[in-house]
């Protein structure tokens, strides 16, 4: 942020009034209420983190459990008995006799972890690089902005890919499987760090030659104090708006990936994985099992990035 | 000038060396060479032999600049998967994925501008709304549904279009094989091509809309019609012409990223090229085709917008004075 107007924005903590009302009689609060596209964007991601996050409450059967899975029940189209058993499914089975609305809510459970950690990684990697090149600038500066620019050049998704195959590379082959999730975090995040450091630096650079940070050195305050506690919280908002946006292309990149094949493997199947195996079966007219899946994730990804445009311009105080 | 081009030119130089290290160490430290070129059965002098053979018991620098000399020759050693040549590997694929590049490039270029032209003459008509925003849903879509709703569409329920291959292909001179010559070539390539350069048409034609709304509301736009000039030749000759500069630099940029989405399109079409060779030698962790991918893509990427960069100082004067100067 360019400019201290933002600030008022988001007042510090009132003393007498709790967060939640501040929060409530903001204007960020009631431009949200205003806008449908926030509100049903909103709706639709809070829908789908919950029914990941609560999974196992929600999802009928398990898919992992093969004790729970009935090979009669393979290829049941969506909400018509089973030929055999009898059975209904909401969304159909698959080859295996699983049922996919389950698999859907547990692969969403892996898309969204990978997708939320490798922006978090990206996130405190490109705060980090951000503040330090801002602060000290120098040689420090040169050289992380550099690779910035180099990296930019390159599309990110062909970045996460080379990472991911550099350190499957160096991955031990008895932990690839068991690995892979975290490979493909680190992969996708490091993909990643760029927007945000750049953002961060930028900010850095404006707050860095104001009168408070001049006053916070002369009484002694550490470089990392200054940096935390009084440069950095005037880059939040920027910062949030590129994480919204980051999370849908994370969740993108992370489907693209497994399904691919190079991402997540088949015993934790993102909904990557999961369009990949659907697409298996789309000659032999099961459409169901690619359907769903790719509905899915079609939501997931532009809700949250629905979300992120309307923060952006939310946020942006040149806008109002 | 002369100052900013060798200027640019060595730090692209210091990108590649970089790249060539990720790549070399790719190969040095990832597993043991040796013991992915000799069998079990092997004696010690065999692979003492071979360790002296392929330099391997050199210092780590002399060893780096041997991979960086067979590199720059384009001998990037044996597939592990396929026991051949890397690079013969690498010759016999790109054809595939250049072809499909080439066609999906101008696809995106001729269709992008119509339609970027198109939608900012009628700005506020009805067609031009749905095309706009049908390129929105076009880029939030991921660039693999894009490929199974085609398969779906023209394959499997219409039943027009093949939805895995290259179809039959002809050999030209030696190493050339090109599908442009026979039908089911042809026919195989339109929906790859569609999937590839769907996400570049529909960039180049925001920004070919928004060049040419800027242009139009100029004064030499007016005096033109004022002179009584065709509307055509107000739109074609004297707004698009001048919105060129920039959809140049950025179809310049975007041929890199043709490339290198290939790879997700190769995949999803089974389209026998240079992207789906690097996705199965990550799937297999075989190293020298990774390297030699690596490598290709970035002096590709590197190459490309180093010309970029020096092409708009040529193009762009204002550009000179404070790149050259290095003061300012």
């Amino acid at each position: 942020m360019t400019d201290t107007q933002t600030n008022q924005a988001a007042p510090p903590e009132a003393v007498d009034k709790s967060l939640w009302q501040d929060f409530r009689e903001s204007d960020f609060f009631y431009a949200f209420k205003r806008s449908p596209v926030a509100l049903v964007s909103f709706a639709v991601v809070c829908i789908l983190v919950l029914s990941a996050v609560f999974a196992p409450l929600i999802a009928p059967t398990n898919p992992f459990d093969p004790a729970s899975l009935n090979l009669m029940n393979g290829f049941t189209p969506p909400l018509e008995p089973n030929a055999f058993t009898g059975d209904a499914f909401l969304m159909g089975t698959d080859d295996q006799g699983r049922d996919v609305f389950s698999t859907i809510l547990y692969g969403m459970r892996i898309s969204l972890f990978v997708g939320a950690s490798a922006v978090l990684f990206a996130m405190v990697l490109g705060i980090t690089l951000g503040l330090v090149s801002g602060y000290f600038g120098g040689w420090t500066e040169t050289i992380i902005m550099r690779v910035a620019d180099v990296q930019l050049t390159f599309p990110s998704i062909l970045v996460a890919m080379l990472i991911f195959g550099i350190a499957k590379g160096f991955t031990p082959v008895e932990y690839r499987d068991q690995m892979a999730i975290w490979v493909l975090i680190l992969a996708i995040g490091l993909s990643d760090w760029v927007q945000f450091a750049r953002v961060v630096r930028g900010a850095t650079l404006v707050e860095k030659s104001k009168d408070y940070v001049a006053a916070a050195r002369l009484i002694g305050r550490s470089p990392w104090a200054i940096m935390l506690k009084h440069i950095l919280p005037n880059a939040l908002s920027p910062v949030l708006v590129i994480a919204t946006i980051s999370l849908a292309l994370a969740i993108i990149a992370e489907a693209t990936l497994s399904f691919l094949g190079v991402g997540a493997p088949p015993t934790q199947p993102s909904l990557g994985t999961l369009i990949r195996i659907g697409q298996g079966f789309l000659f032999s007219g099961e459409w169901w099992i690619l359907f769903f899946p790719a509905c899915t994730l079609l939501a997931l990804a532009l809700s949250v990035n629905l979300l992120g445009d309307w923060l952006r311009d939310a946020l942006n105080p040149r806008l109002r | 000038m002369l100052a900013f081009v060798i200027r640019r030119v060595g730090q692209s130089i210091l990108v590649l060396l970089i790249v060539g290290l990720v790549a070399f160490s790719m190969f040095r430290f990832v597993g043991d060479p040796i013991d992915n070129m000799l069998g079990q059965e092997r004696t010690i002098e065999d692979v003492e032999r071979l360790r002296a053979q392929l330099g391997l018991d050199q210092p780590f620098p002399v060893q780096y600049f041997r991979f960086l000399e067979g590199a720059i020759q384009g001998n990037f050693g044996v597939s592990y998967r396929q026991g051949r040549e890397v690079s013969e590997i690498l010759l016999e694929r790109a054809p595939a994925t250049l072809e499909l590049a080439f066609v999906s490039g101008v696809l995106a270029i001729a269709i992008g501008i119509m339609l970027g032209v198109f939608t900012a003459i009628r700005r506020n008509g009805a067609t031009a709304h749905i095309i706009m925003a049908a390129s929105l849903i076009g880029v939030s879509l991921p660039t693999f549904l894009i490929g199974i709703l085609l398969i779906y569409l023209f394959s499997v329920e219409l039943g027009w279009l093949p939805s895995f291959g290259r179809g039959e292909t002809v050999s030209i001179g030696d190493w050339w094989t090109t599908g442009f010559l026979t039908e089911s070539g042809r026919k195989a390539l339109i929906l790859p091509a569609i999937t590839l350069g769907l996400y570049q048409m529909t960039l180049i034609m925001r920004l070919v809309r928004s060049e040419m709304l800027e242009v139009l509301r100029q004064d030499y736009i007016r005096f033109a019609r004022a002179r009584g000039l065709k509307e055509r030749a107000v739109n074609f000759h004297h707004a698009l012409k001048n919105t060129m500069v920039p959809v140049v630099t950025v179809i310049g940029l975007q041929l890199g990223a043709i490339i290198a989405f290939a790879i997700i399109t190769e995949t999803v079409f089974q389209w026998p090229g240079v992207g789906l060779l690097f996705i199965n030698a990550i799937q297999f962790v075989d190293i020298p085709v990774m390297a030699a991918y690596l490598m290709l893509i970035s002096v590709m990427f590197v190459g490309i917008n180093l010309l970029v960069d020096i092409l708009y100082v040529f193009i762009d004067p204002r550009l000179r004075v404070d790149r050259t100067g290095g003061h300012s």
